[in-house]
């Protein structure tokens, strides 16, 4: 039986609000702005929690990397079912810049620390949309990573993944210890239940910092700015393909 | 003074979000009750929501919804966990049902009813009657329904007449309830009838079992609201309930009726004030959207002093809620007053935002494809229902000098 699955939680603007750029485009509007646990997070804290209840795996340790506040995402992974969590402190500007490099470190760190051979990771936050964390970290560790999971299974000491890709479903065998970041089919996450979240109110986090890990946390990427999208402009009718035609080369398109 | 400032507060912003800090519904509440408060709210977002007008259209009584809000540990909120509740306080409840109704008002009001009987049978039932009913009441493998009101006595209750006369180990009940939410879709009864004298002290509390000879049911009510719940009349004709079924003492059917109540009335009320923070978030959407005169409605000064109004009317309703829970839960003195007050404040002020909603929505907020015309229709009966004129309870405290 596989010991341990470290899984990362982010904690990100709720899905259903509607974001709105700071007026000095530094970035999107945040304070008093309802935030959960990334939707592809909760994917993963799920995957990993059905594989202990069938006795796959050991431990489910949850991991999320922010200020106080991301101790809530931990708790509700806690309520899911995830054995305790780690709180890595980042805050003040290093949260500001914190991205994919960062968190991959501190994931790596971690994963050498925990001695776990499973780590499962949301593919992407719906914030940033980078898609880089689950692949970084893999190869920091020199891991085989399966990304885009719409299935996974251990078999032994390899694990099967079903990888969503363009042209279709990818089916890879990989050597523990992997990588796996969860795409929106793996599984439909369940609802913590009012018992569980009593019950996770006694699992543990711990507390650490970057410097604890020896992560250096200076970002290679510095944001410029942040606009709204384009207002959307009216369209064109056109009578006919030539007219059609025409248009397009017009406005250099063709 | 406050309340001028945060209207000239709204005029300055282009596009007010006033739900966003002053409406916050998690203000003042522990890291657990957070939690608490999120899968309710998920639940109704994802489970109840998408389906309310199609309960509400054919009039459906959503048992598999309602089991699967169970199994999250909604079926016995205030229930001992040793027979299957969730050991949750009045407070954590009202956190609770107030999320929920957001998602659909009348099935969560109609689940409060549920948990209120569970855990009348919880807290006054010996440990046979807890072990036989709580468990398949707190999963919702079982429902339940409330047994009160006749024909002949509403808001006195205290008169009622369904008489349980001792024949052996048997009571022989005979005599009607009416408008029983649930009723005969419902599998256990909690039935306040008369085995002693007159008034509140010949009254006992029998749970009476659907499948029983000698109980049948009216036919289905057609009503304004509420329609994701069956209501009936609940009959009784020399019907045979052992007296194994009595929960309590002959004569403590009526205290535990008011007990029970007590705590309806905190969740009734808390079914009202998610319907009006639903309204609220509906009507600063749609006035987002909908232009008149070039502008969208929230640049209107009118509209959004209005909308000022409501959202004060939501956080007093919403404080006065969860103080009475508070009180209850810690046993205060003051606390069935407050339970009263809370009832009585909330459900009045809650109508009024849903009401001003659906006027702030234009002919829009008139049709069934807009959600907010069915929180009017489904939280107008909690002004009428569960109410027990709030003098009732000030008279005793005016005997000790309170007022």
């Amino acid at each position: 039986m596989t010991a341990r699955v470290l899984v990362g939680v982010k904690r990100v603007i709720d899905y259903a609000v509607k974001i709105r750029v700071k007026p000095d485009n530094t970035g999107v509007v945040t304070d008093g702005v309802k935030h959960s646990m990334n939707p592809f997070c909760e994917i993963a804290v799920e995957e990993a929690v059905r594989l202990k209840e069938k006795k796959l795996v050991q431990e489910v340790v949850a991991v999320s990397c922010g200020p106080q506040q991301v101790q809530e995402t931990i708790r509700t992974a806690l309520a899911m079912g995830a054995d305790r969590g780690i709180h890595v402190e980042v805050s003040g500007k290093d949260y500001d810049s914190l991205g994919p490099l960062q968190v991959s470190k501190i994931l790596a760190a971690l994963a050498k620390k925990e001695e776990a051979s499973l780590i499962i990771l949301g593919k992407q936050a719906i914030d940033d949309d980078c898609n880089q964390t689950g692949q970084m970290t893999a190869a920091l560790l020199d891991w085989p990573q399966g990304t885009f999971a719409s299935e996974l299974v251990i078999e032994g000491d390899k694990v099967k993944v079903v990888r969503e890709i363009d042209g279709g479903l990818e089916t890879i065998k990989l050597n523990m210890p992997v990588v796996v970041t969860a795409d929106l089919r793996l599984n439909t996450p369940r609802y913590a239940t009012l018992p569980n979240i009593m019950k996770a109110k006694k699992k543990k986090i711990a507390n650490m910092k970057p410097g604890d890990l020896g992560v250096d946390m200076t970002s290679r990427v510095e944001v410029l700015r942040v606009d709204e999208p384009p207002q959307r402009q009216a369209g064109v009718k056109v009578e006919s393909v030539e007219d059609l035609v025409s248009k397009l080369k017009e406005a250099g398109r063709i | 003074g406050g309340v001028s400032r945060l209207k000239m507060g709204k005029l300055r912003a282009k596009h007010p979000h006033i739900s966003a800090e002053v409406c916050r519904t998690s203000v003042g509440l522990s890291d657990e009750q957070r939690e608490f408060q999120k899968v309710a709210f998920d639940f109704a977002a994802n489970e109840m929501a998408p389906h309310m007008a199609h309960w509400d259209q054919n009039e459906i009584f959503p048992v598999e919804t309602m089991r699967k809000a169970a199994q999250l540990g909604f079926g016995g909120t205030c229930v001992h966990p040793d027979v299957g509740g969730s050991g949750l306080s009045r407070l954590d409840a009202s956190v609770v049902f107030e999320a929920l109704s957001t998602g659909c008002a009348s099935t969560t009001a109609y689940m409060s009813i549920h948990n209120m009987c569970a855990w009348m049978i919880d807290t006054f039932g010996n440990n046979e009657q807890r072990g036989k009913y709580c468990p398949d009441l707190c999963s919702m493998e079982k429902f339940a329904s409330y047994c009160l009101t006749e024909p002949g006595s509403g808001s006195d209750a205290a008169s009622l007449l369904t008489s349980a006369k001792l024949q052996g180990d048997l009571y022989v009940l005979n005599g009607s309830k009416a408008f029983i939410s649930g009723g005969g879709d419902t599998d256990v009864y909690v039935v306040m009838c008369r085995t002693g004298g007159k008034g509140p002290k010949g009254i006992s509390c029998l749970v009476v079992e659907k499948g029983t000879p000698g109980l049948s049911f009216g036919k289905k009510e057609k009503k304004v609201g509420w329609n994701s719940q069956p209501t009936r009349a609940v009959i009784f004709e020399d019907c045979k309930v052992p007296v194994a079924n009595r929960l309590g003492i002959e004569g403590q059917g009526f205290n535990i009726a008011m007990k029970g109540l007590n705590g309806g009335r905190i969740n009734i009320a808390s079914c009202s004030v998610g319907a009006a923070q639903a309204c609220i978030q509906l009507t600063r959407d749609h006035m987002h959207v909908r232009k008149q005169f070039g502008e969208p409605l929230s640049n209107s000064q009118f509209l959004q002093f209005k909308l000022a109004e409501m959202a004060t009317r939501l956080v007093a309703s919403r404080l006065m809620v969860r103080q009475a829970a508070l009180a209850l839960q810690e046993d205060r003195p003051d606390a069935v007053p407050l339970c009263s007050m809370a009832k009585l404040f909330a459900t009045d002020e809650c109508f009024t935002i849903c009401n001003q909603a659906l006027q702030m929505h234009g002919g829009y907020g008139y049709l069934k494809d807009y959600a907010v015309q069915q929180f009017v229709r489904d939280i107008r009966v909690h002004q009428i229902l569960e109410g027990k004129s709030i003098w009732q309870k000030m008279r005793p405290l005016q005997n000790q000098k309170f007022l």
